[in-house]
């Protein structure tokens, strides 16, 4: 050993046992939680979500029984009045909103799957799988989303299976082009350089070096894919492209209820006002993961000063 | 005031007066900086060292009023010309910045308009303070003269990105010195450039200053840089100015535990010395404690440091923060000279490159190159940025795939790119990035970071892997807690020793390092450098080590090859190069190394340089 090679190990920095290995990916979501933001928009989406949950196993009557008076308005027994054909409004806004639900979270799970494989290789890859995939993107971000939506529906016929792929598909490009560029910048680092020098498949560089650190521009959009995913599907429902009838969905509602809009306006308010709870809801909790991310993904020059002082200051 | 006639006379007048001034963080935080004090006369130059953190950039912008976001001046005067600038309103504030005092920035790349012609930039100066200069056009030519720049009417409207480093940060000059200020804060503007250019900006800021009478305060990291710059330094430890004086006796005598510790990791290119580093960090605001901030790293350090805050006292003419500063005084800090690198024995050597030519898209980065590692021995590459040194170990590690010529591997050639080469190759060939900030996977645990290069490479068990990443971490002098650790729950230092300490567990033959201290501060610069050595010399490597650093190069190489534009300008023995150089550029190279001077001799004044030669 020479002279000045340390004897000791130097002395862990008094902060480190606060920063502990607990925190990262689970923390970061508990801290978008706990700011004001967050916790006001996850709770508005959980109200409807759990609305939409547990509503058929408490809604008072069955969705399509004709119990009341078409349009009739509310009264002690049903709180929400009736539809145009005489269904109560309550058990029908309790009963439409799961399979939106599900469709929607399908539509984005498989939107974020196929833009994130599409937006990272290209961007890894480069050259010509970068050429051919990206060109794909331009080719289906041409089409506006609903109309490409309607185009594949008015060719098979409405599905609903068919409804979430149409909307997961028209999402892809939009998440390929910015997970595209968030690679772009992970991917000249060298840590991914070093995994390639290990003789890593290119594969498995993008699995376990690229991706764990897109995991929150992949929140985000997910987020955000999500209120868009809920948005056209209902807007397609209001066109007419959902379940058929008599199943309740709140995009159909609007549409049926519209003619009764001044007799029992309550038909058509309360699940227009649930989808915008829904969608708001989720945006803003998107929101404050965004912004505690930023405060977590620094760069190296920001860390520094961070790691100086904002650790002190958010004492 | 700026006349010439009263320059003479002005020269010795304290222009720049600090007193106690104190930067917290918000209104009743702990304090970034605190009790700092220090007069400049005019024409004088002073230095502000110290490692990043210690508060030096924190009071440079504080003299200009400024503060970064969440801090705040809470105690202290700025006298400048007698005026307090910290008491003057907004309005009055924002008059004097840029007229009265100006501030140059470290990056001139980001910090020039790059949608904005050079002129415009130049003349905006002045624009916002009329008056303050004359007549606007011919000042700007003036000042751009000043700057050894030529004001040709298609400089002034070139933009920033058509100039070299050293012609941007001569704009940024002239735009700080055109309304001839009283006062100029530089935010170590050479930083980024290289040690020639870096030369030519020194010696126009020097002739600037002294021209107009101007004091300027020199922030910079680099002690050699400023010791031929300035007339005194102040250095900075943990908020505090730990010791402030003339240049020549506080480099030459240190006084101080931490200057003494700064000063003994300076590489110099004249002698061969082994560098000592500082082990340790630096105690960041607010957790400062009571006592001396720099106990916990001091050999000196006695049980009073640790309870009783020092105070400043004079000592050996300059004033030093330390309880025991006249003990230490007393006590002579000693250069260990390094074991001199005995050149190999001719063997058959373990990597050779011969005509390696290689280039980026289009554009040409190496001609031609050759150079051999002998076995067990250390072999330097240096040149200026842009020479190809980190292209050429690129094309030696596999990173590079674009090049023609041999390199040729312990007898056998190797492949073009890292995929074409065999799980064999690569793992006796390892490469240690420059900046650990990004070479280290942030998701990753050091342990996972580690575990997956044994993965890769070995097919041992994972108690045979854990036994094994244990034992490496020992090797780099680091705790074993460290392995459920994230990169960013680390330093600078034990990041990059986590990425030697990557490449060393599976055991190469030959290790490539590329600029591997240049992101590091001086003391740790010398931890790593000398753990490298340790290494190398322990496990019997061959070594190319990377670095634009000349002074570095004595201190653990045994050969260096100077590259120039691609093509190798000189190659052979280090003591042969750094002490009788052969070509021009190596001359010049060597010449332009900013050393740390330690005695009266400051280092000559060369005439200005030609304006076209940055």
């Amino acid at each position: 050993m020479t002279v000045n090679a340390p004897a000791v190990p130097p002395a862990a920095p008094p902060s480190r046992p606060l920063r502990g290995a607990g925190r990262r990916r689970s923390s970061v979501l508990l801290a978008a939680v706990r700011t004001p933001r967050g916790a006001i928009g996850l709770g508005m989406a959980a109200m409807v979500v759990l609305a939409a949950v547990i509503g058929p196993l408490v809604a008072p009557y069955a969705p399509d029984a004709l119990v009341t008076l078409a349009l009739g308005k509310p009264n002690g027994q049903f709180l929400l009045g009736g539809d145009y054909l005489g269904r109560d409004v309550l058990s029908r806004v309790l009963d439409g909103g799961w399979v939106l639900l599900v469709m929607a979270a399908c539509a984005t799970a498989l939107g974020i799957a196929g833009g994130a494989l599409a937006g990272v290789s290209a961007a890894y890859l480069r050259g010509v799988s970068d050429g051919i995939i990206m060109r794909a993107v331009d080719v289906i971000l041409s089409f506006p989303q609903v109309v490409f939506a309607l185009l594949l529906l008015s060719l098979l016929g409405p599905r609903l299976w068919l409804i979430t792929i149409a909307v997961g598909v028209s999402h892809a490009p939009q998440v390929a082009r910015v997970l595209r560029s968030a690679t772009l910048d992970v991917s000249e680092r060298d840590f991914v350089k070093a995994a390639e020098l290990q003789g890593m498949r290119p594969i498995k560089v993008m699995a376990k070096e690229i991706l764990p650190n897109l995991i929150s521009p992949l929140m985000v959009e997910a987020g955000l894919r999500l209120t868009y995913s809920i948005v056209v599907i209902a807007g397609l429902a209001f066109l007419g492209f959902g379940q058929p009838p008599p199943a309740a969905n709140w995009g159909t509602m609007i549409y049926e209820n519209r003619i009764g809009l001044s007799v029992n306006p309550w038909a058509v308010i309360v699940p227009a006002a649930l989808i915008a709870l829904l969608t708001i809801g989720i945006n803003t909790f998107t929101d404050a993961f965004a912004r505690v991310v930023i405060g977590v993904d620094r760069r190296p020059e920001q860390a520094a000063l961070i790691d100086d002082l904002g650790q002190e200051l958010s004492k | 005031m700026s006349e010439p006639e009263v320059r003479g006379a002005a020269q010795r007048e304290v222009r720049l007066k600090v007193t106690g001034l104190e930067v917290r963080l918000g209104r009743s935080g702990p304090d970034v900086v605190g009790d700092v004090s220090f007069a400049v006369p005019a024409g004088q130059v002073l230095g502000l060292v110290g490692e990043s953190g210690s508060g030096k950039t924190t009071v440079a912008l504080a003299l200009l009023g400024h503060t970064r976001r969440g801090l705040r001046i809470t105690a202290g005067q700025v006298l400048l010309d007698g005026t307090d600038l910290l008491a003057l309103s907004p309005r009055d504030l924002r008059a004097a910045r840029g007229a009265r005092v100006s501030y140059v920035p470290q990056d001139p790349s980001s910090a020039l308009n790059p949608t904005l012609r050079v002129g415009t930039q130049i003349r905006e100066v002045l624009r916002v303070h009329p008056g303050a200069a004359g007549d606007a056009g011919d000042r700007v030519a003036e000042v751009m003269r000043e700057a050894y720049l030529d004001p040709t009417p298609e400089m002034l409207r070139r933009y920033p990105h058509q100039l070299s480093g050293g012609q941007q940060q001569r704009i940024t000059l002239a735009m700080a010195f055109a309304c001839r200020p009283s006062l100029i804060v530089l935010d170590e503007p050479t930083t980024g450039l290289d040690v020639s250019t870096q030369r030519h900006v020194l010696d126009t800021v020097r002739s600037l200053c002294r021209s107009y009478g101007v004091a300027a305060v020199y922030v910079s990291h680099d002690l050699a840089v400023v010791s031929g710059l300035v007339s005194e330094v102040a250095v900075m430890y943990a908020g505090r100015v730990v010791e402030i004086g003339p240049v020549a006796r506080l480099f030459g005598e240190p006084v101080h535990p931490y200057t003494r510790g700064l000063i003994g990791a300076v590489p110099s290119p004249e002698r061969a010395e082994a560098l000592a580093g500082i082990d340790g960090q630096q105690p960041r605001p607010g957790r400062r404690g009571a006592g001396c901030s720099f106990a916990a790293r001091c050999d000196h350090a006695t049980g009073d440091c640790t309870t009783e805050a020092p105070e400043p006292v004079t000592v050996a003419g300059r004033s030093v923060r330390c309880l025991r500063a006249r003990e230490i005084q007393a006590t002579h800090p000693e250069r260990v000279p390094a074991v001199a690198g005995k050149p190999a024995a001719p063997a058959a050597p373990a990597l050779s490159v011969r005509g390696v030519t290689a280039s980026y898209g289009s554009t040409p980065v190496l001609s031609g190159v050759g150079l051999e590692v002998p076995p067990r021995a250390c072999v330097a590459v240096v040149g200026e940025s842009g020479s190809g040194k980190t292209t050429l170990a690129r094309c030696v590690a596999g990173l590079h795939g674009n090049w023609t010529g041999e390199i040729t591997f312990q007898g056998a050639p190797l492949a073009r790119g890292a995929r074409q080469r065999d799980k064999d190759v690569l793992r006796r060939v390892q490469y240690i990035f420059q900046n650990p900030y990004t070479s280290l996977n942030p998701r990753k645990t050091v342990g996972q970071i580690i575990d997956q290069q044994l993965k890769q490479f070995t097919g041992l068990s994972r108690r045979d892997r854990s036994a094994r990443a244990a034992g490496v971490l020992e090797d780099v002098s680091l705790g074993q807690d460290l392995l459920s650790c994230y990169p960013d729950q680390l330093s600078g230092g034990e990041r990059q020793r986590v990425a030697i300490a990557r490449a060393l567990v599976v055991q190469p033959e030959l290790l490539i390092c590329d600029e591997v201290t240049s992101s590091l501060d001086v003391s740790v610069q010398a931890i790593i450098v000398e753990l490298l050595r340790r290494i190398q010399r322990e496990r019997h490597l061959a070594m190319i080590f990377i670095t634009h650093n000349l002074a570095l190069v004595r201190s653990i190489a045994q050969s260096a090859v100077v590259l120039r534009r691609g093509a190798v300008a000189e190659s052979g023995p280090v003591g042969q190069i750094l002490e009788h150089p052969a070509d021009p550029y190596t001359r010049r190279l060597m010449q332009d190394v900013p050393k740390l001077t330690r005695s009266e001799t400051r280092f000559e004044t060369h005439g200005p340089p030609s304006p076209r030669s940055a």
